[in-house]
């Protein structure tokens, strides 16, 4: 046996050059077995046929300037020249041409206080008064009515401004109304449990079209004679109350994964319920289901495209709406190009949102 | 203010129809330190754990400090509040730096203010021998470190009685001094009253008033530490140490 020579470190030794840079990497990542190489294979030859003709409908071919509709299609691209045409009718439905500027500043105020709250530096209690503020402002802009804004009835919101206000209150409302559902469903008093068993299971199973449909047509045989409910708000309403059952769900099971040990810690401290589920039981199980929680985030804010059942006008609709033009018909596929590329941007930073949290969050857990 | 500080007649607790708890008498004296120890299931665990309630006992009657334990949830957060708890499993809050651990509980319970909770938590980092650690996450702590983080934490509630479950069960072994001699320290120089569950019977001979042997939830033997391991009186008792003391 050769002696074992410990008289000083070994020398540190580089990896032999095709397992390193980017050669190893393909080896490793895309030729490392027969069955890799096939779908590597596979996966180019597919990438070579959709590609380059994707590129060429949506940009080398594509008219960005046609000025009717048989222009356009006469070059046999996308025509980009509708959404110019139609942009500012599918992005503010049928709010007033030149009032047009005002849904734009609500939405970006809301977008602003959004981006803000995001921030952790600003998790302070000012962060209250900044909500009502921006809120009150958004209301003022859209209504009108006063400071010599012209008055807007709910009735002629749309596009955009009207999905995020639908997705932001949705969210906002449901998160707290959720997190209590999730509470009591672990309760130890029996009525409460059954209670909130009962709505939860109710409400997740029923589609959310049926929940807009009977909070828009039925609801109103509820309610006493004369009394109507803002069609809009009944939408926002039906929203709300579907997300929290799914929030309500999502948060239960994080509060399943915070081991006993920790409400035994808090107890033998004599902390008391809501102290014990505010300071230790909540952030942890909360940080826990960020991505579920970001999924029934996601989902909602699409989901919001639903209220073209009951008539409002969110951005699916005015972009349908579009499409129908008999001057420009034809250009489905660029109307929907347009707004999924418009609910990608939101979701996708939503969902970047949520990794940088879950990121910041874990620094720290473990480590 | 009456002679025991823990009162226990009579106690009886059953996991269903599993008897876990038969009959427990005992009385504990202000300032007194009790090591408790025997085989797996014989209900020591669950004994201390009624005394602050983290179990319910069905059927007899205990008293800590002049209050009763019963369903009333004010009695129960007054006793909490005196007695502090250390787990096996340390239970330090992760999402919390160790500084943030112990001053929780004074700051929201004993509605201290901040400043004076962070004075008092340094003041018990420092007699847990770990005041640099103060910023630091339990996660980042060995095993030894989280668990004197934890007697702190419990320390800082100013408690007058101290339980002890397991505390160096889940620790490797060069760990275990260095919480051993915290406790001893504690023992020695506060006057704590202390209830300790383990199987380290070197600490129950320097420190024990009384040793308590606990086999299928009754009491079998107690004694001061010389004639309970010097002379063990009960078969049970003599089996146990001969299997736990090689």
């Amino acid at each position: 046996m050769p002696a074992i020579d410990a008289t000083g470190p070994t020398r540190a030794m580089q990896p032999p050059v095709i397992h390193q840079g980017v050669v190893g990497w393909l080896r490793a990542s895309l030729f490392s077995s027969p069955l890799n190489i096939l779908l590597t294979v596979l996966v180019g030859w597919l990438l070579l046929m959709i590609v380059p003709a994707l590129i060429d409908w949506l940009f080398i071919k594509s008219d960005f300037n046609a000025t009717t509709a048989k222009e356009c299609r006469a070059s046999g691209g996308a025509c980009w020249a509708f959404i110019a045409e139609k942009h500012r009718f599918i992005l503010f439905g049928i709010y007033p041409y030149d009032e047009q500027w005002r849904p734009l500043l609500a939405m970006i105020i809301l977008i602003a206080v959004l981006a803000i709250s995001a921030m952790r530096r600003f998790w302070r209690p000012i962060l209250g008064l900044i909500w009502l503020l921006a809120l009150t402002a958004v209301a003022v802009l859209m209504w009108g009515g006063v400071l010599g804004l012209s008055h807007v009835e709910n009735s002629h919101w749309g596009g955009l401004p009207l999905t995020l206000i639908l997705a932001t209150f949705g969210i906002a409302l449901a998160f707290p109304f959720g997190l209590v559902l999730a509470l009591g469903r672990r309760s130890n008093l029996p009525a409460v449990r059954t209670i909130c068993i009962v709505y939860i299971e109710l409400i997740r199973g029923v589609p959310l079209i049926s929940l807009l449909f009977m909070s828009s047509v039925m609801l109103p045989l509820f309610l006493p004679e004369g009394f109507t409910l803002d069609k809009l708000l009944r939408a926002q309403i039906a929203i709300i109350l579907f997300a929290a059952a799914y929030i309500a769900e999502t948060v239960r099971g994080g509060l399943q994964a915070i081991p006993a040990g920790q409400y035994e810690g808090a107890d033998s401290l004599g902390l008391s319920y809501w102290q014990t589920m505010r300071k230790i039981i909540l952030p942890q199980a909360l940080t826990v289901v960020i991505p579920p929680l970001v999924s029934v985030f996601i989902g909602l804010f699409k989901d919001t495209s639903l209220v073209v059942i009951i008539g409002i006008f969110d951005l699916t609709q005015t972009a349908k709406t579009a499409v129908a033009d008999a001057a420009w018909r034809g250009f489905s596929a660029e109307a929907y190009l347009f707004i999924a590329f418009i609910y990608f941007i939101f979701c996708y930073s939503i969902s970047r949102y949520s990794q940088a949290l879950e990121k910041r969050l874990e620094r720290g857990h473990r480590q | 203010m009456s002679e025991s500080i823990i009162r226990m007649e009579d106690v009886n607790k059953w996991y269903g129809d599993f008897h876990v708890l038969r009959n427990i008498n005992l009385n504990v004296a202000r300032g007194e330190r009790i090591v408790i120890c025997g085989p797996s299931g014989s209900g020591k665990s669950t004994l201390i754990r009624c005394i602050n309630r983290l179990e319910e006992h069905q059927q007899g009657r205990i008293v800590v400090d002049d209050i009763e334990l019963t369903g009333n949830l004010k009695d129960i957060e007054a006793i909490r509040r005196d007695v502090g708890m250390v787990f096996q499993h340390f239970n330090l809050f992760p999402h919390l730096t160790v500084l943030e651990n112990l001053t929780l509980g004074p700051v929201w319970v004993l509605k201290m203010p901040k400043a004076e909770a962070q004075a008092t938590a340094m003041k018990y980092l420092e007699r847990v021998r770990i005041p640099e650690q103060a910023d630091k996450y339990p996660g980042q702590l060995s095993g030894g470190q989280q668990q004197r983080v934890a007697i702190a934490r419990s320390l800082c509630m100013n408690p007058r009685i101290m339980l002890f479950d397991e505390p160096t069960s889940a620790l490797d072994p060069e760990m275990v001094k260095e919480v051993l001699d915290v406790m001893i320290g504690l023992a020695t120089e506060s006057g704590m009253t202390m209830l300790c569950v383990t199987h380290e019977m070197g600490f129950a001979r320097k420190v024990a008033d009384r040793v308590i042997f606990m086999d299928q939830g009754e009491i079998i033997e107690e004694n001061t530490p010389e004639v309970f391991f010097d002379n063990p009186q009960n078969e049970r008792t003599q089996l146990f140490l001969s299997q736990i003391l090689h």
